[in-house]
């Protein structure tokens, strides 16, 4: 038995240790996932003790296959997204200058110029990944958390539209308007100076 | 096809949506625009980059605060 399936069976026949084990084990990693959702630290807190809650009172519907960190990564977003769906919306942040502007005659003002090295190696830098997760973090809450269920949790634009109360066409808009204004926050940190 | 067209339909061209005719447009926009080509790939850029910056769990990310271990583990006993 490996070291995931001797946990799995700790935590079945309800060894105290292993509930602290796992709690110590994937609590960061999960508290980070729910961080990113809620945008909150006291709604992300709350995510991942609902998660754990969760998960410990479901243990018997863990499939052996599946691993347990998925499996965990999965129940923390759903806990995340019910945080969401029920706290108060706030009011809406503009994100209107972090997009693309345009001249009279359809042409963009500004001049473009792809980043100087791939992503692939930019993102080789710990401190270009953090760069990447705060200007994401800096985006109006209501982009951000359209543009972290579909680009990085990898929900379809229809489970999206529907955990945020939002038409699926209100979403995409939502989630354009996010790539965007991302796009804008990072290309000053990206590239030498257009022409 | 504007370039504030084009920009209206990167979503659609990424993810494979945009209709046959709407692509023809598109890209022969693309193909004439060194502008909008660049932003193309910016675009492009950017959502690889978000995914690989969030995959990433780092040392101060792995740290659970010590006062959420005890919440849950005290719920946990009187659930």
């Amino acid at each position: 038995m490996d070291d995931e399936a001797t946990l799995v069976a700790q935590l079945r026949a309800g060894e105290e240790a292993a509930f602290e084990q796992v709690v110590r084990l994937y609590g960061g990693r999960l508290l980070a996932v729910a961080r990113r959702i809620v945008g909150t630290e006291e709604d992300a807190r709350d995510a991942v003790q609902d998660a754990f809650l969760n998960a410990f009172r479901s243990l018997d519907r863990f499939e052996g296959n599946a691993k347990l960190s998925t499996w965990l990564h999965r129940i923390v977003v759903n806990a995340a997204l019910m945080k969401l769906r029920t706290r108060k919306r706030k009011p809406e942040q503009s994100i209107e200058s972090m997009l693309p502007s345009f001249l009279d005659d359809g042409h963009h003002e500004e001049r473009f110029k792809s980043w100087d090295e791939p992503v692939d190696t930019l993102m080789e830098r710990a401190e270009t990944r953090e760069l990447v997760r705060q200007q994401i973090d800096a985006l109006p809450e209501g982009y951000r958390t359209v543009l972290v269920l579909r680009d990085i949790e990898g929900l379809d634009t229809e489970e999206t539209a529907k955990v945020l109360g939002l038409s699926v066409n209100a979403t995409k808009i939502r989630l354009h308007r996010a790539r965007q204004a991302l796009r804008s926050l990072l290309a000053p940190h990206f590239r030498s100076a257009a022409s | 096809m504007k370039c504030k067209e084009l920009a209206d339909f990167l979503l659609d061209y990424v993810s494979g949506d945009l209709p046959a005719e709407s692509r023809t447009h598109f890209e022969f926009h693309l193909s004439k625009c060194r502008n909008c080509h660049e932003y193309l790939i910016e675009y492009e850029m950017t959502i690889k980059a978000g995914k690989i910056a969030c995959d990433e769990i780092s040392d101060e990310m792995r740290a659970i605060p010590e006062e959420l271990v005890k919440a849950v583990l005290a719920a946990r006993t009187k659930a």
